[in-house]
């Protein structure tokens, strides 16, 4: 029954095997990105409120979303790395930490950016916008625990449970404009409602968000992909791979 | 089946998961008056929140209670959140997005009055994003509505 899973774990495997996705989910990000952006941009109508600098949605959204949903991809590959002494899991993990740091970062200044015109204020400590900036944190406490050990397994296990103890955080964030008063506005986009926006600003935020997700799963791919080659550049396949590529 | 170390691993990544959440949990709880930004006007009202301190406050602006100074920034207010009401005073430039109705949340110290005396205001708005031209038509609907509730 754990066959597949085994196999899925080969680093070699995986990296033959999503070479061919590569271009497919390339093309559709950048197809995505481009649609998303010229359509919420250029085309969506304005708010009545806010005017033009609402459309800031359209980055500080998608962003937020996939820093929050890679945190998880984070400490599940590092549980599925603990448990299962699964590799490939340890690389995914190791990969995924600085794409998260950056996702981050860009949903802490386009808020920040987006407060000052609207709130009047770049920063303020409410509940949200700390919680997310413990979420940088985090992710980068993870990179720092990847080069602070020599033994590669000892720094696997440090980071994945930091991961997994940091993963409380994610909750936190996403109830955090519910639970206490803050600045923040709820949430816009709910998995049980109906979203709380115009259908003709609501589609291409869409299109973001998928864009965004595609983004992030060919980010980290490549990430994954170059720490294979690291990690295994002793092993006789990496070093075909290279001559190959040389030729 | 799965093998019993993986199985013991599993636990104990279940056990690290759960322990955690346990822990931020109680300490949230414990600390969640000084999580929340501001007080509510009827906390304020309440005497909960401390006068002469440095604090928050938050709520909707009531309608018709901005009232300004024609020689100077000065400007008065009232925020509600339903229950209570807190008068505002505040000297400076208010935020764009600063309105009746919406809501707003001041920095500021309380007086022996009661009174807030703001030395920020901030204007925090809402997850409703509308196009112009829709919210004009709503607002003309309803404005309809009331005249209609009105004559009858």
């Amino acid at each position: 029954m754990w066959q597949w899973f085994h196999r899925l774990g080969s680093p070699r495997w995986f990296y033959q095997t999503s070479g061919k996705w590569l271009p497919w989910l390339g093309g559709i990000t950048f197809l995505l990105l481009i649609i998303g952006l010229v359509w919420g941009l250029g085309f969506a109508p304005r708010d009545a409120k806010q005017g033009n600098s609402f459309r800031i949605i359209y980055i500080h959204v998608p962003a937020s979303f996939l820093a929050l949903a890679g945190y998880y991809v984070m400490a599940i590959a590092g549980a599925v790395g603990l448990i299962w002494k699964m590799k490939l899991a340890d690389m995914v993990m190791k990969s995924a930490a600085p794409l998260g740091a950056a996702l981050t970062f860009v949903a802490l200044v386009t808020g920040a950016i987006w407060g000052k015109p609207t709130w009047g204020t770049y920063w303020v400590w409410d509940a949200r916008i700390t919680s997310m900036l413990v979420l940088l944190f985090l992710y980068m406490g993870v990179m720092a625990l990847q080069h602070s050990y020599t033994s590669v397994d000892a720094a696997n296990r440090a980071s994945a449970v930091l991961s997994l103890v940091g993963m409380v955080n994610i909750p936190i964030i996403y109830k955090s404009v519910d639970w206490w008063y803050t600045l923040h506005q709820p949430a816009t986009i709910k998995f049980t409602e109906a979203p709380t926006m115009h259908p003709d600003m609501f589609h291409p935020l869409l299109v973001m968000i998928v864009g965004f997700y595609c983004f992030y799963a060919l980010v980290l791919i490549l990430n994954t992909r170059s720490e294979i080659l690291h990690r295994e550049r002793r092993s006789s396949w990496v070093k075909n791979v290279v001559l190959q590529n040389q030729r | 089946m799965m093998n019993p170390i993986r199985r013991q691993r599993l636990f104990l990544v279940i056990f690290i998961v759960v322990a955690a959440s346990l822990a931020v949990g109680l300490m949230t709880y414990a600390l969640r008056d000084n999580i929340n930004l501001f007080y509510p006007p009827s906390d304020i009202a309440a005497g909960e929140a401390p006068p002469g301190v440095r604090i928050r406050a938050g709520g909707m602006v009531v309608d018709g209670s901005v009232e300004r100074a024609s020689d100077s920034l000065f400007v008065r207010f009232l925020v509600t959140d339903g229950e209570a009401e807190v008068e505002v005073h505040y000297t400076g430039i208010l935020p764009d997005l600063f309105a009746t109705g919406e809501a707003a949340v001041v920095t500021g110290e309380l007086n022996e009055q009661g009174v807030f005396m703001a030395s920020e205001v901030l204007a925090k708005h809402d997850e409703n994003y509308t196009p112009p031209e829709v919210a004009d038509a709503m607002n003309a609907a309803h404005e309809r509505a009331q005249q209609s509730v009105d004559e009858s």
